[in-house]
Parts: C-alpha cells; structure tokens; sequence
C-alpha cells in the first residue's frame, strides 16, 4: 500500500481550500478580508488555489484605518492587480476625520471606532453574509475557543456561549438576513506553519516584515516607528535601530523587534528560535487580561 | 522552542482530551505544552502574575488552556478549544473538551475529528460513571486509540496497586467498546511525571509516557484508503473550454484514466485530468482537495459524488442513524429539519427513535456493541420515549427527501456522518452516524443479500444456507415472535400453551420460550435482581431471533416488567414480525393465585426485587392485542389471539 501520509502542510491547505469552498458553494455574498499580513497572503493564495483554474470569486476587503504603514498600501494595490482580484477599502471616515487616535482616546475605544466600526460599517454596506479572517486560534486565548465559521448576529457580536458545535468537516451555513458568518480557514495553523508556506509557496509579503534600520523610539522594550504622531516622553530618544515586524497593524500601535532577519529563511530561523509570541509587540491585546475576547464580543475578529 | 518538524513531510495526529471536572485535563495539557517548550516566555509570565496575585507559590499551568473570563471565575472549561504544539516528531491538535455532564455535545464535538482520546482518571477517585462515558463516546464517534492517564498518581503515593485496580476495572469495561487500542499511564499531571519524560518515581511501570505514545501512534491506518468517495463541492467554469468538479476526495484514491460513476444520476465516464494550481496529478488520494474534471460532458453539481464505478456507496432516502442531539430544544418527531451530509443538505424529518440510552447506566456484561446499545436503552426515569433532550444520545430512523451516497460510520467516518440543523433557530441541534439504511420488513426478508447490512457492526454471520422465504414458503405460514407479557401469575404461560397446542396441531412450527425452561440451562447464572433480569430478557430475545430465523412461531412468555425490556427484543425482530401480548390481570388476583409461590418469597423479603411487590411493572403502551386474564375464559382470549394472527397475516385465515 502506498502511503498516505501527506506532510501536515499540504493535509492543513487542503482542509482550508475546502472550507474556503464551502462558503463560496453556501453564500450568497461572501467576502474575503485582506490585512495585508502575513496571514492575509496566506488565505489569499488558498483561495486562488481553491478556484484554480477560474479567478477567485468573491472580493477582498480592506478595513483601512488611516494608520497603516506606507509600504503596506503600496503592497497592497500591487497585489490585487497582481492576482487580478477585486478589491474594496472601507475605512469609517467620520471617525479618522475626528481625528481618533489611541493615545487621545485609548487603545480599546481607538479600535471599535476605527476597525470594528469600520468592519461592521463594511459588511452592512455591501450586504455581505460571510467574511473570510485570517486569524489563527494558535494567537491568542479566546481565539483559541472560535469556531470555524463563527455565527454573528445582526450587530456582528460574537457570544461564547452560543456558539454553533462544529463536527467533522460538515460546516453549518445557515443565518437569517442580516446575520453573516466569519470563516477562518486558517484556524488550525500556526505562525510557524504560515511562515514555511509562504516559503514553500514563495509568496511575496510586505518589505517590513524585513529587518532594517528604521527610526524608532524604545519603548518598554517595544521599539515604536518614529513619526509626527509620536511625542517623546522624558529620557526617550529617537534610534536607528535594526528592526522589524513581526506582525502588522496600526502605525501607532505595532511595535518593532530587534532583528537581523533580512529573508524569510532567516525570519523562520529567528521564529524557530523565538522565546516570545507574535503579538508581543500587539500594544492592543494587552490592555486587560481579557481585551481580545471583548474585542470579539463587540464585533472585532 | 523545541526543533520543529519539517513541515513537509511529519504528519499531524489530533487528539482530544476528555476527563470528569477537576481530573486535570487542563493541566495535563499545559504539562504537554510546557515540558515540549511550547509556551512563549510572554504567555508564562502572564500566568505567572496571576499566581503572584493570588499568593499561590506555583504556576497553576491549567491557566495557559482556560482562555474565556467567564472560564477563569469559575475555574471550568466552558467550551471545546483548540491548541496546538508539535515536536520533532510530530504536529498536534488538541481537542481541549469540558468533561462535565452537561457538555456532552462539546465532547462529541471533539472526538468527531480525533485519532486519539485522552481520557483521564483520577486516580484517587477511581473508575467513575464519567469515565466510563467518555470511553462509550470515543467508540461511538470510532475514535481508534485512546490513552487512559491515571492522574494524580502522587496523590495516591505512586501507588502500583492502585493504578492496576484501576486498569483492571476499565480493560474489563472497554472491551465491550469498539476501541483498537488502549494504552494505560499512570500520571501526575501537575508534578509531570510519565508526560513528556519518564519518571523515577514509578519503577513499576515500564510502559511509554504520554507524549511518547502520541508521537508514535500510527494513525496511517485509521485513513479509509479504499473506497474512492470525491463529494462535489463546486463546479468550476471559468471559460467554455474547462469545466470542473473541485471537492476534497474523503476516501481513497484515484488517477487520469479511472471509471468513475456519478451519483445519484448513475452516469458514468472517466477520468480526464485531476487539476491543481501546482499541476496536474497522476495519483490524488484522501484528503487532498483538488479539481476533477471527466471525458464526458455530463451535468454533475454540488452535492453530488464521484465514486468509483465497481465501488459503490449506498444511495437512500429513509436511514438509521445513532444520534447525538445538541439542541436546547427537545428532539421533535416528524418536524422538517435539515440534514447536512457531506456536501448535501436535504429536507428531512427524524420519523421514529427506535431507543434512546443513557450512557451513565453502563453495564459491565460481555456483549457485543448492538447488544450494548440495546442494554443501554432508557432509564426507568424517562417515560417519555420519543425524544431526545440535549446531550441525549439514542437510535433513530430518519426519512430524507431527497437520497444521500453513504457508507456506514464505522467504514467511513466522512460518508458516514451528518448534521441536524433546526430551520427555525438555524443552529446545529444534532450530529449523526449512519449505521446504514432502514429496512422494512419485505425487504429484509427477500432481500437477502442486503440482510447482512443489518446486522451489527463487525460480527460476521455466513448467510443462513436455507432462506427464510424458503422456509416461510415450505411451511406456510409467516415466522413471528408473540411475547406475552405480564405480572407474574396473569395467566401468560397457560395461555400460550394452549396456544401452542392449537398452533402445532394445524401444522404451524412453533416454539416456546419461558422463563422455567432458560432458566435451568442458558441463564441459570442469573438472579432476580433488575440488572440480571435485563440480562435475563436479552438472551430470551436472542434465543427467540434464532428460532425466528429457522422459521418458527415464537411464543415467549416473561414478566418483562420494562418497556425498554421488550423494545430491546423488539428492535432483534424486523416490524410486524414481533407482536406483544399484554396479559392483564390485577395484581391482587396474581397474588391470589402466586402458582409458584413467589409472591410470598418475595414479601417475606427472599427476593429483593419482584414485579409487583418491590420493583415497578411498566404497561405496554401499545400492544398488538390486550388479553383480560382475569374476567375472561381462556377460550375466549385464544380466539382473540387467533384472529390477531389472522389479520396480521402470521397465519391463513
């Protein structure tokens, strides 16, 4: 008999194809959200391996929060051109045009105006009833609870203890109108995995992601890009430092960490060898011992 | 961290971990985790701070699995989550499952995608009820390796005698499940000892730790390999000159060039390309998912499966299923669910629950697994039959609208499973595993060859040389089973007698079963108590089956005081071929009468548990016919039962 064992990278793509399909066959309007991480590269190339040889059939989504570093937009715009994919940028304009920011208003207020707002905002715009994520369970404690298809009633709330329970790999689709779905193809893998397929698969991720000398103030340990927005606090200096970014959000709010990786082979070596969790440098998660979880609550990934 | 393993070529075993509130699961897993440096330095500190506010010396390494607030105040685990970790060996996932009552469908949750359980027990509390269940689930749901971890075992000083008294009791038990293989491991979870390194402080066990026999379980077997099923999932078109069936192949394999059929069309063709981003492949097999596109143009949409033309699954509309239900609400009998069923969803309507067991009533009888279902039909609390309340697991008969290709769940876990989905809340009320299609009596008869589809799992019966349509057909008359039930003294025994003598004297083949003549030969070992009496009754019913089958009219007179008794025979005997008999008769006149003396035995205290005086008789609900023992002749009610038989077509009008 031949084996049959294939290596676990090719069992957890093919388990996320198929659930990437599932919502393609179920939904009337699903939509695939696009961070332009490391994940999101990820997921989008899952789903162009899920339609291949036919284009990818629903569009991405990016929630834009006015904050995000330069190099990802650009990355962003040469890339849906690149795979030929459609794409919509939602941003809540009256919130950045108030000038939200989290060192006015806090960290927490900061993200339910400018990416869960702008989310739900999205979603109800364009009448979407399934949104592909890209989170992974392995991030965080109360992901680690999601479902893969996550029921979320009308005003985008998750409720733990409502949750639907999921058996084999039968997925269960159904919602009332202005219910919608969450889908994580990605649930089962972990940093490490994402990184080697983006090896494996040679897919082009954003330049910051690489270590260089950036202009950035030490923070506690967490090394903040230097900019316009950031006041110096007493006994604080701006450094050039080499560094980069282990995972990508908001300007304001995503840390550098000191680094040499300047490929991914090097980036893998240096995770391999990690003592700290990827979003160690995630000011966002920790605000309380239960930040994430609340944020999901609200209508956040 | 730990070296990882090569992500192209280990291979990945999901396990699940199951265990009674408060035996350590959580801790168990943070053990695993921590001892094969899978926690980053920023999450152990978080616990750690935690510990610190608490003024507690250690880490409490449960803390790095309960993720939710509303876990951490109570200090349970609500629901299933999932962690992850891998060693040089192997990648994980963890099925972290509660392990209170309540959450039986969270464990069923867990166990549906699991190679392997870890059930754990504590060792100073012993084999309970729960862990008993949690074995039964893992058997149910085929999990095929199990570990069970004696924990706390320095709670019990290292104690050998305890880990084998503990090991002999539930190796006695679980071999009545349907488990593969079983590894025992005497555990502290807390202390880490015979996790991930072996520990000096028990020189008595020389077998593997836990993390030893997660990394080498083979788990390559456990894959159905030889039945090609491809469900179509999406049809791809991007252009006139390609069209093609993209879907996850669930079993087996297949290459270009292969017959395939289509179902439920029946079409057939072959196959063309096997398509992928990466290139075409010359050999695709479980669990890849790939496009699959065919020589001939023939219409095949989602829903539909791609098999192999001399590998056929069953394709039916009416199925028996074991039934997991999860819902909040009440099971409902006859109302329109939805069935999801690999990639078809059809109207359906759950038509009869055959039994319902309560698999906190094990019993420790050698039986086969359908015996077992049988014996672990309903509890005498539950009088109401005819639904399944959450966390309620029973047999059920469900008729689809629309035909589903299935095999049975214990050949293929993908085919073989599904989902209830309510219409009105949308959620997933129940999980189902196919036993195979429902038969009726007809066809169960004629149809030989399918008979064997019916009978339980894994005991292989060489088909009987002579038919029972040839027997019925020699003997003229149809082959039925008449129990006569009813307190002891109604009347049962003379009633059949004289029926037998009737029967036998016009030329039928009858046979006659009463509790007298079982019990001086094949149950002698039995007593009277309620636990031997189920017992008692189920051989009965196995005996009557066999004369059943040689062509015999049965007449089987037992007290059978439980309706969940006589169900259990019932379901032995095709429909319309098991008739019940109540015969009624007060109990003050049975006392009066008391033929053998056993109602004086009993209220004078010699047997503790007798129908009727300490032990509850449960009336038919609706029996084929009721006999008035007491007013009436024994003429009359022969005449009433000749007729019963007559209009049931057992015998010639």
């Amino acid at each position: 008999m031949k084996d049959i064992n294939i290596s676990y990278l090719k069992q957890l793509e093919s388990e996320s194809i198929h659930i990437i399909r599932e919502v393609a066959a179920e939904f009337k309007n699903p939509v695939m959200l696009y961070s332009i991480g490391k994940d999101s590269s990820v997921m989008v190339r899952l789903a162009q391996k899920a339609f291949y040889p036919g284009k990818i059939p629903f569009p991405l989504m990016h929630i834009d929060t006015g904050y995000k570093f330069e190099e990802m937009i650009e990355f962003r715009d040469w890339y849906v051109k690149e795979i030929g994919c459609r794409l919509i940028v939602e941003r809540n304009e009256q919130a950045i045009s108030e000038g939200t920011h989290p060192q006015k208003i806090g960290v927490d207020k900061c993200c339910a105006k400018l990416k869960t707002q702008g989310l739900l905002g999205g979603i109800k715009r364009h009448q979407f009833d399934a949104a592909f994520g890209g989170a992974r369970r392995d991030e965080e404690k109360s992901r680690a609870k999601e479902r893969i298809f996550s029921f979320r009633d009308e005003f985008g709330q998750w409720d733990p203890k409502y949750q639907r329970p999921e058996l084999w790999n039968l997925y269960n689709c159904h919602i009332n109108e202005e219910e919608s779905i969450r889908v994580f193809p990605l649930s089962n893998w972990t940093e490490m995995d994402v990184w080697y397929y983006l090896k494996n698969e040679e897919i082009p991720i954003v330049p910051i992601y690489y270590a260089q000398e950036r202009e950035v103030v030490d923070r506690g340990g967490i090394l903040i890009p230097y900019d316009d927005m950031v006041k110096l606090r007493p006994g604080e200096k701006v450094e050039k430092i080499m560094c980069r970014f282990r995972s990508l959000g908001c300007s304001p709010c995503t840390g550098a960490v000191r680094s040499n990786a300047r490929t991914i082979d090097d980036i893998i070596k240096e995770v391999e060898e990690a003592s700290k969790s990827e979003r160690e440098n995630r000011i966002i998660d920790l605000t309380t011992d239960s930040s994430m979880e609340d944020k999901k609550k609200e209508g956040y990934f | 961290m730990d070296s990882h393993t090569s992500p192209n070529h280990a291979n990945l075993l999901r396990f699940t971990t199951v265990g009674s509130v408060d035996d350590g699961k959580s801790t168990l897993i943070g053990r695993l985790l921590y001892d094969t440096q899978n926690i980053f330095d920023d999450q152990l500190e978080a616990v750690r701070k935690v510990a610190e506010r608490k003024g507690e010396e250690e880490i409490d390494l449960s803390l790095l699995t309960d993720g939710l607030a509303a876990e951490r105040e109570q200090g349970i685990t609500i629901d299933v989550a999932y962690r992850y970790f891998q060693t040089s060996k192997r990648k994980f996932i963890i099925a972290d499952t509660p392990g209170h009552v309540q959450y039986t469908r969270n464990m069923v949750t867990g166990a549906s995608t699991a190679n392997l359980a870890i059930i754990l027990i504590d060792a100073r509390r012993g084999v309970l009820e729960q862990s008993r269940r949690h074995g039964f689930i893992a058997s149910l749901l085929q999990v095929s390796h199990m570990i069970v971890a004696v924990n706390k075992i320095d709670l019990v000083d290292y104690s050998k005698e305890v880990f084998d008294s503990i090991v002999e009791e539930y190796d006695e038990y679980s071999r009545k499940l349907d488990i593969k293989d079983i590894t025992y491991i005497p555990v502290s979870a807390l202390k880490g000892d015979n996790v991930v390194s072996k520990s000096a402080k028990t020189p008595w066990y020389d077998g593997p730790t836990v993390l030893h026999t997660l990394e080498n379980v083979h788990i390559g077997s456990d894959l159905n390999v030889r039945d090609f099923r491809f469900p179509v999932q999406y049809v791809i078109r991007p252009d006139l000159n390609f069209r093609g069936y993209a879907g996850k192949i669930v079993a087996g394999s297949v290459n270009p060039g292969e017959e395939i059929a289509v179902l439920p069309s029946g079409l057939v063709s072959k196959v063309k390309t096997i398509t992928t981003m990466d290139g075409d492949l010359e050999d695709a097999h479980a669990p890849q998912s790939v496009v699959i596109t065919l020589e001939d143009e023939i219409d095949i949409s989602r829903g539909d499966m791609i098999v192999r033309r001399h590998n056929l699954p069953q394709v039916e509309n009416n199925i028996d299923v074991i039934l997991c239900w999860m819902g909040n609400d009440p099971l409902e009998i006859g109302k329109n669910y939805f069935i999801k069923h690999t990639t078809r969803t059809v109207n359906a309507c759950i038509s009869k629950l055959i039994y319902m067991f309560d698999v906190n009533t094990l019993h420790r009888t050698d039986a086969t697994e359908h015996n077992l279902f049988c014996e672990l039909i309903k509890t005498p609390h539950r009088t109401d039959v005819n639904t399944l309340l959450l966390n309620e697991i029973g047999r059920a008969e469900i008729k689809l609208t629309q035909p589903i290709m299935l095999d049975q769940y214990n050949k293929n876990r993908e085919t073989g499973s599904f989902i209830v989905i309510d219409p009105d809340t949308n959620f997933t009320v129940g999980a189902g595993m196919i036993r195979g299609a429902v038969r009726s009596i007809e066809e169960t008869i004629h149809a030989e060859g399918k008979a064997e589809e019916e009978l339980p799992v894994k005991v292989e019966i060489e088909r009987a040389p002579v038919s029972l349509k040839e027997r019925e057909e020699r003997y003229k008359h149809k082959t039925a089973v008449i129990w006569f039930t009813g307190l002891s003294g109604a009347g049962k025994s003379t009633i059949a007698k004289s029926l037998e003598r009737l029967l036998f004297s016009t030329g039928i083949h009858t046979a006659l079963l009463d509790w007298d003549k079982l019990h001086h030969g094949l149950c002698k070992d039995l007593s009277f108590s309620d636990q031997d009496r189920i017992e008692n009754i189920r051989r009965a019913g196995e005996v009557a089956r066999v004369f059943y089958e040689h062509g015999s009219v049965v007449l089987c007179t037992f007290v059978s005081p439980l309706r969940c008794q006589r169900d259990q025979v019932k379901a032995l005997i095709p429909e319309g071929r098991f008739l019940e008999v109540f015969v009624r008769c007060s109990l003050q006149t049975c006392v009066q009468r008391d033929p053998r003396g056993l109602y004086k035995k009993a209220m004078d205290g010699e047997i503790p548990q007798f129908t009727g005086i300490n032990s509850p008789y449960e009336e038919p609900l609706n029996p084929d016919i009721i006999l008035d023992a007491e007013y009436k002749s024994i003429e009359e009610n022969l005449k009433a039962l000749l007729e019963m038989l007559k209009s049931k077509g057992i015998i010639r009008k």
